[in-house]
C-alpha cells in the first residue's frame, strides 16, 4: 500500500446534498472513516441518517459533494459498481429474503462481488462462527426466522461479499437487550480480530457509542457533533436528547 | 413472516353458523343487485326500433339462489380443509404417500411423455391433444421465468408468442429459410421485443405493470392487424412450410422421409415429429430454467420477486435483472410461437388473443408460480380438462370457473406452491429441509 493510502480515510463523505424530490434530507454532510474504525451515525427519526448510508451506496443520489472510497471519487458510481468495490450495507429494517433459505440468502451476499468457491467456504465459515444458530438453521426460511435471527442474517449475508466497508443500519432495531448485545459483541470481533471498519446508525445511542471509536450525531440533514465515543457519550446535549429521554440500551 | 402472520389471524377468523350464514346473506344480496339488471330485465331492440323488454324473476331467483348455497358450500369446504399451509390436516401416511408420488411424479409423467406416441399412435385426436398440452407446458414455462420467478406481472406474454410464430411464418414464406433457421431467429426477435418492453415497465410494479404488459399485447394484436402489406392483416399468413427433419421432407414425395426409409407414408409420421419436437423445445425451456435458477442471475430474478429494495442493497444490478427475465421469457415465447405457425400452417391474429395471455397466466399462477411440475400439471389439467368438457360447450367455463375456485380455495398457492431451494451447504440438507418444509413451513 502507499503512504498516502495509510494517511487519507477509507471512506470520506465532503459536503454531500441529497434529496428525495424536493424534500433535501442531505444538506451538506462531512464524515470520515479510518481503516479499521468502528464509526457510529446517531440522530433522531427522520434525521436523514439512512439516506446517508443510501447515499454513500449510490441511491439516491448525491446532489452536490464528494464520496471518495479508498481515495478514489464513487459519487457518481452506479449501486451494483459500489458493491463491486466491497462496500456492503444491511439494510435498514433486515430485509432478508423471506422465501429463500438461510443458505439461499447468504449465497445472495457472496453473489454481488465475484467470489471463488476458497472464499465462498471462508465466508460461511466466518458468518457460522460469529453466528452458530444460523448454521443450525441453514435449511430454513429465511422469513420463518426470529428478529433476532433474522438480523444476524442480515449481517452475514453482507459479510459474505467479504466487505471493506461494512455499513449497518439499525441492526438492534426491535430486538430484545440480550440479543442486541450478542449483535453488538458481533461486531466488535469483526472489527477487533478482522480489522473490519464499520459504519453503524442507531437509535440506541447508548450501546452505540460504547461500542465506537467515534461518533457522528445528525440533526436535519446535518452533522452536529462530532468526536470519540466516549466524549459524545459525556456530553450533556447528547445525554439529553439519546440517553435519558430516548431509550436507553 | 406471512405465514407467521397469518395464522394467528386465522384462529381468530369466526366459523359460527351464524358467520356462514351472514356471509351467505351478503353474497347473496350482491348478486341480487348485480343480476337484476343483468339478467332480471332483459331489453332488446324491438321490431320497429323501439325498446322492448320482459323480466326473467325466475332466473334471477335461482342464481340468486345458487350464489347462496355456493356461499355455503364455499366456507364449509374453507373450514373443512383450512389454509394452504395445513400440512398438518393431512394425516401423516398419506403425507408420505404424497411425497413419494411427489419424488416420482415427474420422471413418471416424463417417461409417459416419451411414450405418448407410441401408445396413442392410431389415436390422432390424443395426439392433436398432447401436442396442445405441450405447447402450453413451454408457453407455461416461458412465462414462468417472469412471473414465477422474477414476479414480474405479464399480462400481454402473448405478444411475444405472435412475434414468434409472425417471425417463422414471414421469414419462411418471403425468404424461403428453413425451419430450423427460423427458429433461433425467432426467439431471438421474440426476446428483442421482451426488452423493448422491459424498458419503459422498468419502474413498474404489481398492478401498473400488468396494466402496460396487457396494452403492450393488445398494441402487437393490433400492429399485425393493421400492417396488412406485410402480415396479411386479419387475413393472416398462410402457407406457412411445414418442418424438416434436417432438410427431410415428412411428406409422401420422392425424397420424402418415409420414402428414403422405404415404409408407407402415413400423415402420423408428422405428427409424431411434431409431438417429439414441441417436446424437445419444451424439456429444453425447462432445462435451461433449472440451470439459470441455480446461477447467480436466476437467483436475483428471484430475490427480485422476494424483496427489490433488498435486491438494490445487496448491489445488484435490478435493471439487468428484469431485462434478463423479460428477454428469456419472451425468447421461450418466440420459440413456442414459431413452432405454433409450423403446425398450424397458417396463422391469424386472432390466434393471439388477451385470452391465450390469461391463459398461459392461469397455468402459471394454478401450477404454483415458479414450480416447474406444476405449471406442466396445471397445463395438462386446464388444456386437457377443456378439453374433457368440449362437449358440453355451455358449462364449459362455468365448470372450469368453479373448479379454479375450489382449487385456489384448497390450495392459495397453486399445485405446487413448495419452492425447491437451489443452494445446498452439505450433503444431508436436503432432507433437513424437507422437514423444515412440512413441520415448520
Ligand atoms: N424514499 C423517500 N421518499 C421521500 N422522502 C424520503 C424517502 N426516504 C426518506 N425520506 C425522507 O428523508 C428524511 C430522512 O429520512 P431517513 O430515512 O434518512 O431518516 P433516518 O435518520 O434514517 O430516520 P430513522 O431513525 O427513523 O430511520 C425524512 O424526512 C424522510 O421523510
Ligand atoms: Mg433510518
Amino acid at each position: 500500500m502507499s503512504a498516502t493510502a495509510a494517511t487519507t480515510p477509507l471512506l470520506a463523505v465532503r459536503g454531500v446534498r441529497a434529496a428525495y424530490g424536493k424534500i433535501e434530507a442531505l444538506k451538506g454532510v462531512d464524515i470520515e472513516i479510518n481503516r479499521g474504525e468502528i464509526v457510529a451515525l446517531i440522530g433522531a427519526n427522520g434525521a436523514g441518517k439512512s439516506t446517508l448510508m443510501m447515499t454513500i451506496f449510490g441511491r439516491p443520489r448525491a446532489r452536490a459533494g464528494r464520496i471518495e472510497f479508498d481515495g478514489n471519487d464513487i459519487t457518481g458510481v452506479p449501486t451494483h459498481e459500489i458493491a463491486r468495490l466491497r462496500i456492503a450495507q444491511s439494510p435498514e429494517g433486515r430485509r432478508i429474503f423471506p422465501r429463500m433459505s438461510v443458505a439461499e440468502n447468504l449465497q445472495m451476499g457472496a453473489d454481488a462481488t465475484e467470489c471463488s468457491e476458497a472464499e465462498r467456504e471462508a465466508g460461511l465459515e466466518r458468518v457460522f462462527a460469529l453466528f452458530p444458530r444460523l448454521k443450525e438453521r441453514v435449511a430454513q426460511r429465511g422469513g420463518t426466522l426470529s428478529g433476532g435471527e433474522q438480523q444476524m442474517l442480515a449481517i452475514g449475508r453482507a459479510l459474505m461479499s467479504r466487505p471493506r466497508l461494512l455499513m449497518l443500519d439499525e441492526p438492534s432495531l426491535g430486538l430484545a437487550p440480550l440479543i442486541a448485545r450478542q449483535i453488538f459483541d458481533a461486531i466488535r470481533t469483526l472489527n477487533r480480530q478482522d480489522g473490519l471498519t464499520v459504519l453503524i446508525v442507531e437509535q440506541n445511542a447508548n450501546h452505540a457509542l460504547k461500542l465506537a471509536h467515534r461518533g457522528y450525531v445528525m440533526v436535519n440533514g446535518l452533522i452536529t457533533l462530532a468526536g470519540t465515543g466516549a466524549e459524545l457519550l459525556q456530553r450533556p446535549e447528547i445525554r439529553a436528547a439519546y440517553l435519558e429521554g430516548g431509550r436507553r440500551g | 413472516m406471512s405465514a407467521i402472520s397469518a395464522r394467528p389471524s386465522h384462529a381468530a377468523q369466526p366459523s359460527g353458523s351464524a358467520f356462514i350464514l351472514k356471509k351467505a346473506l351478503i353474497s347473496a344480496a350482491v348478486a341480487l343487485v348485480l343480476f337484476s339488471l343483468m339478467i332480471g330485465v332483459r331489453t332488446e331492440a324491438g321490431p320497429q326500433g323501439g325498446l322492448i323488454y320482459w323480466t326473467r324473476f325466475g332466473d334471477l331467483a335461482a342464481l340468486v339462489g345458487t350464489v347462496f348455497g355456493g356461499s355455503i358450500i364455499i366456507e364449509l369446504l374453507r373450514q373443512w380443509w383450512g389454509p394452504v399451509d395445513k400440512e398438518h390436516i393431512v394425516p401423516k401416511p398419506v403425507q408420505a404417500a404424497m411425497s413419494f408420488a411427489g419424488r416420482w411424479l415427474a420422471p413418471a409423467l416424463l417417461v409417459f411423455a416419451f411414450l405418448v406416441p407410441v401408445i396413442f399412435y392410431n389415436q390422432r385426436y390424443i395426439l392433436d391433444l398432447s401436442i396442445l398440452v405441450l405447447t402450453y407446458v413451454m408457453l407455461g414455462w416461458g412465462l414462468n421465468v417472469v412471473v414465477g420467478l422474477a414476479g414480474l406481472l405479464d399480462l400481454g406474454y402473448v405478444a411475444f408468442y405472435a412475434v414468434g410464430a409472425y417471425s417463422y411464418a414471414l421469414l419462411a414464406t418471403n425468404f424461403g429459410l428453413s425451419f430450423w433457421v427460423c427458429l433461433p431467429l425467432a426467439g431471438i426477435l421474440a426476446a428483442f421485443w421482451g426488452v423493448l418492453l422491459g424498458f419503459p415497465v422498468l419502474r413498474l410494479r404489481g398492478d401498473y405493470l400488468a396494466i402496460v404488459t396487457l396494452a403492450f399485447g393488445e398494441i402487437i394484436r393490433l400492429v399485425i392487424i393493421n400492417w396488412q402489406s406485410l402480415t396479411g392483416g386479419p387475413n393472416g399468413v398462410s402457407g406457412i412450410p411445414r418442418p424438416t427433419l434436417f432438410g427431410i421432407p415428412l411428406d409422401n414425395s420422392d425424397d420424402g422421409l418415409a420414402a428414403r426409409l422405404g415404409i408407407d407414408f402415413s400423415p402420423t409420421h408428422r405428427i409424431v415429429f411434431l409431438f417429439y419436437l414441441i417436446l424437445a423445445m419444451a424439456l429444453l425451456t425447462n432445462w435451461v430454467t433449472i440451470r439459470l435458477r441455480r446461477l447467480p442471475i436466476g437467483r436475483a430474478w428471484e430475490a427480485l420477486r422476494e424483496d427489490e429494495v433488498a435486491c438494490r442493497a445487496l448491489g445488484i444490478n435490478v435493471t439487468t435483472t428484469k431485462l434478463t427475465a423479460f428477454a428469456t421469457g419472451a425468447m421461450f415465447g418466440g420459440f413456442a410461437g414459431a413452432f405454433f405457425a409450423t403446425r398450424q400452417g397458417f396463422i391469424s391474429p386472432e390466434s393471439f388473443t388477451f385470452q391465450e395471455s390469461a391463459l398461459v397466466l392461469a397455468i402459471v399462477v394454478l401450477g404454483g408460480m415458479g414450480s416447474q411440475l406444476g405449471v406442466a400439471l396445471a397445463a395438462l389439467t386446464m388444456i386437457g380438462g377443456f378439453e374433457l368438457f368440449r362437449g358440453f360447450d355451455q358449462y364449459r367455463m362455468l365448470v372450469f370457473g368453479i373448479a379454479m375456485v375450489l382449487l385456489m380455495i384448497w390450495r392459495p398457492r397453486g399445485l405446487i406452491g413448495h419452492r425447491a431451494p437451489t443452494v445446498f451447504l452439505e450433503r444431508n440438507q436436503a432432507i433437513s429441509s424437507d422437514l423444515v418444509k412440512e413441520g415448520h413451513g
